[in-house]
């Protein structure tokens, strides 16, 4: 064992010093806490009901609901993240604004698939973009921020379909561009009031321009969208 | 199969095996020197020649310029400098390979102040200011490129989209329908452009650098990022092709082609220079051919400018529309 250490000493050499004798025993004790059983019912979500689990899972997305519609600058956000709320944000917004298939008059508007698309990928985009510039936010985190953010938007939407119901004059698209420009401008300033802390301080306004282009597009999409008679 | 083909096969599979073997034991041996650092870095570092030629140039030549009492820029300068040269005298930078996220992350390494600088430098052609030289100077970056290009494609479907219903808006049998289509078109047109056209030119002035010694070479990524910064001035024309009067648009057109173009153009000329005549003349042209048909091929399928058929019954008066703008443009 000696020689061996010697030839390797150049490389190994550190682990020379340390050695084993057989004369020292291996001491301690193994035991299972058995007490820990009770422990680990509180995390172990198996054996709940389904329901509780689902109304966990809402109570978690209603919540980040509300940071949303007041943005403060808490972190809860952020540290808890899930993906829950922007695919139900993504949905519904892309139910409706989507244009029927066989009808000729709705050919221009966008697909299910096409606001589907625009909006995940414009966000993962938005992401690798603040990560590139050396933001220190996460990748899921970012895509939670960003999507649910949406929800302003959203609300927009279901306001001006409402509007629409009542007519397609001046009036109307006047209500709609200030009920979309304010839901716009809501939507932004929540997502920078969560993002903008993560990145570098001299770099703020080349991570908030994506952002705003991004809501700017889908409030485009809102603003002229226009039903189908 | 035939016998001879298959040993001759086989001994040919044999060597080229050996020779791999080696080769890998040879790096192998090279590893295990613990020595590693140094090594890779030159390796990287011989790789990488052509970018470590272009750092010098554009510094000495800038200090000349300094020494000689011309500086322009002033106070505007002193920051990106100090930056820029601490960057320089702390080594290598591009040294990652390309398929980490790290290397990415070099070209990315721009501020808000840089950004805006680049973009006004883009816009306004100063004579004895060369683009690459004074603005990027080894920090070419991939955020401006990326972003001009996306705004231009959502500024081109947009204003596209409210002129066409400005245009048809007194009209009782036109329904308004947001073309969703040219959102894609444009975002082909235009990103091709940004990456096509650096790439092709990129080649073309590599090959001449091999006959013509030049003391001016450009990298890839300079050149596309200077095509992505000279996009950003067709931005507010695009802006006000909105407004549907045809003198005030081929006008806007005309003022954005001639500044962008003259960038271009100056851009280009150190590199081709020392070039045969016909070569200059024939590589500036085709630089600003190219640009003056991104701006009016975006101008016609976009903007269609036919006069309206009352009473045409179709729903799609868009369609239509940009067929007929070719026929007349012909």
């Amino acid at each position: 064992m000696a020689e061996a250490e010697d030839s390797n000493k150049p490389l190994f050499a550190g682990l020379s010093d340390i050695s084993i004798s057989e004369d020292i025993p291996v001491e301690g004790d193994i035991s299972v806490p058995v007490g820990s059983q009770n422990a680990d019912n509180d995390f172990s979500t198996l054996d709940e009901p389904v329901k509780d689990t689902i109304l966990r899972d809402l109570r978690a997305v209603g919540q980040k609901f509300v940071h949303v519609m007041y943005p403060k600058k808490s972190s809860a956000l952020l540290r808890d993240w899930d993906l829950w709320g922007p695919l139900l944000l993504c949905v519904t917004l892309a139910l409706m604004l989507q244009g029927g298939s066989a009808d000729s008059e709705e050919d221009g508007r966008p697909q299910f698939a096409e606001v589907f698309v625009i909006i995940w990928f414009g966000s993962v985009i938005i992401t690798l973009n603040s990560k590139l510039l050396g933001g220190t936010i996460s990748f899921f985190q970012s895509l939670c921020v960003l999507g649910y953010c949406i929800l302003p938007l959203t609300v927009a939407m279901i306001v001006c379909r409402i509007v629409l119901l009542g007519g397609s004059g001046v009036v109307s698209f006047a209500v709609r561009l200030i009920v979309v420009t304010a839901s716009f401008s809501w939507s932004t300033f929540a997502s920078t009031a969560f993002l903008a802390d993560s990145q570098p301080t001299n770099r703020k306004a080349l991570v908030v321009y994506p952002v705003f282009l991004f809501y700017f597009v889908i409030g485009w999409m809102i603003l002229t969208f226009s039903p189908s008679h | 199969m035939n016998p001879s083909l298959t040993k001759l096969f086989l001994f040919f599979l044999h060597v080229c095996i050996h020779r791999a073997l080696k080769s890998v034991m040879a790096n192998s041996d090279f590893l295990l020197q613990f020595q590693e650092f140094e090594d890779n870095q030159d390796f990287t570092q011989n790789t990488q020649e052509s970018t470590t030629v272009t750092i010098d140039d554009p510094i000495k030549s800038r200090k000349q310029r300094n020494a000689a009492g011309t500086d322009f820029e002033g106070e505007e300068d002193d920051p990106l400098e100090n930056s820029d040269k601490t960057k320089l005298l702390s080594g290598e930078r591009k040294s990652a390979p390309f398929w980490t996220f790290e290397y990415y992350q070099t070209l990315f390494d721009v501020d808000t102040h840089q950004v805006k600088s680049r973009i006004l430098g883009s816009v306004v052609p100063w004579p004895r200011r060369n683009f690459v030289e004074v603005y990027l100077r080894s920090n070419p970056d991939l955020y401006g490129p990326f972003w001009i290009c996306a705004t231009l494609v959502f500024a081109i479907a947009i204003s596209g989209n409210i002129s066409s219903f400005l245009r048809h808006h007194g009209q009782p049998k036109y329904k308004y329908v947001p073309d969703f289509g040219k959102v894609t078109m444009a975002a082909t047109a235009i990103y091709s452009y940004a990456l096509l056209v650096p790439l092709a030119l990129w080649g073309f002035l590599t090959w001449r650098n091999r006959t013509i010694a030049s003391l001016v070479s450009y990298s890839f990524m300079q050149i596309v990022c200077v095509y992505g910064y000279s996009l950003s001035i067709y931005i507010p024309a695009v802006i006000v092709w909105i407004i549907p009067s045809e003198g005030l648009r081929w006008c806007s057109i005309a003022v954005a082609m001639c500044l962008s173009g003259s960038v271009l153009v100056m851009t280009f000329w150190p590199a081709i220079r020392e070039d045969k005549p016909r070569i200059i003349i024939a590589i500036l042209s085709t630089i600003v051919i190219l640009h003056v048909l991104l701006a009016v091929g975006c101008k016609a399928c976009f903007f269609s400018t036919y006069e309206t058929d009352p009473s045409a019954d179709n729903n799609e008066p868009l369609k239509a529309g940009s067929t007929l703008s070719f026929t007349k443009a012909n």
